[in-house]
């Protein structure tokens, strides 16, 4: 019975997971230009790739499959933002054009 | 006598990591595990690298309760933008701001940053001494991480650095 409940909370997070790693795609299409698109790639890389892992640190159990996961998600917390920041300051120098507007009102 | 300490201290953790990744703990397997870390640590030692920077063991509370605070917040501008990239009007409106950063250390502003562009709807563009600049998705994340929060909250674990 704990086994199933686990399973379940498990694919729980990894649907979860794989829903927004979607959405950040989507955004990535939809949004209109360059650094817009940076934000729809942190939701990839945060929610995405951390509900992903968190649902198979749930499968691993108390293991060293889960320090490794643990491990993996402690780094991508660290190189995401420097890698996302690295592009994001490439384009400034690179003199690309934000484009800055204001539909929501 | 700092020095050996670091260095005790560095041959502990490394020996810790191996030991976690690798999950082999026959006596010939962590014979050279043991010798895989005596020579890094003799490499690190003969490149001069030992000082207070390298030392992996900084984690205190403070900083666990950041992160989970951080988490918290990532969370909570995660479901935003994804509502915001569903949402069939695309409600974005993409602005630069310049804050500034109150850290002292550049650890501390590097923490600082990189928090700002882990959360989503916000990404650091360019860092300038103490001012960076931050390209927002929307009006209502630049509006409230121009009022300073996590601003405050890095200042106030940076001391242990």
């Amino acid at each position: 019975m704990m086994a199933l409940a686990l399973d379940l909370l498990s694919w729980i997070f990894l649907l979860a997971g794989a829903a927004f790693l979607l959405i950040g795609a989507i955004g990535v299409l939809r949004f209109p230009d360059f650094y817009t698109r940076l934000h729809a790639v942190s939701v990839c890389d945060t929610m995405g790739a951390g509900l992903v892992l968190i649902g198979l640190m749930l499968q691993g159990g108390l293991s060293l499959v889960t320090v490794k996961l643990l491990l993996i998600f402690y780094f991508m917390m660290f190189t995401c933002p420097t890698a996302v920041h690295a592009l994001a300051q490439a384009a400034l120098q690179g003199k690309l054009k934000p484009v800055v507007e204001d539909r929501e009102s | 006598m700092s020095k050996l300490r670091h260095t005790l201290n560095l041959a502990l953790f490394l020996f810790a990591t191996w030991l976690l990744l690798s999950g082999h703990y026959t006596p010939l397997m962590l014979a050279l595990g043991l010798l895989s870390t005596l020579l890094v640590v003799v490499l690190v030692t003969r490149a001069d690298l030992i000082d207070q920077e390298n030392q992996p063991i900084l984690i205190k509370p403070s900083v666990l309760f950041y992160w989970l605070w951080l988490g918290r917040e990532i969370y909570r501008s995660n479901i935003d933008v994804a509502w915001r990239i569903l949402h069939p009007a695309l409600p974005i409106s993409p602005n630069i701001i310049t804050v500034h950063a109150g850290q002292k250390t550049e650890l501390g502003r590097v923490t600082y940053a990189n928090s700002i562009t882990l959360i989503p709807g916000t990404v650091t563009m360019d860092v300038d001494e103490d001012t960076l600049i931050v390209h927002a998705l929307t009006q209502a994340a630049a509006t409230s991480l121009k009022n300073g929060d996590i601003n405050r909250r890095v200042c106030d674990i940076e001391d242990i650095f």
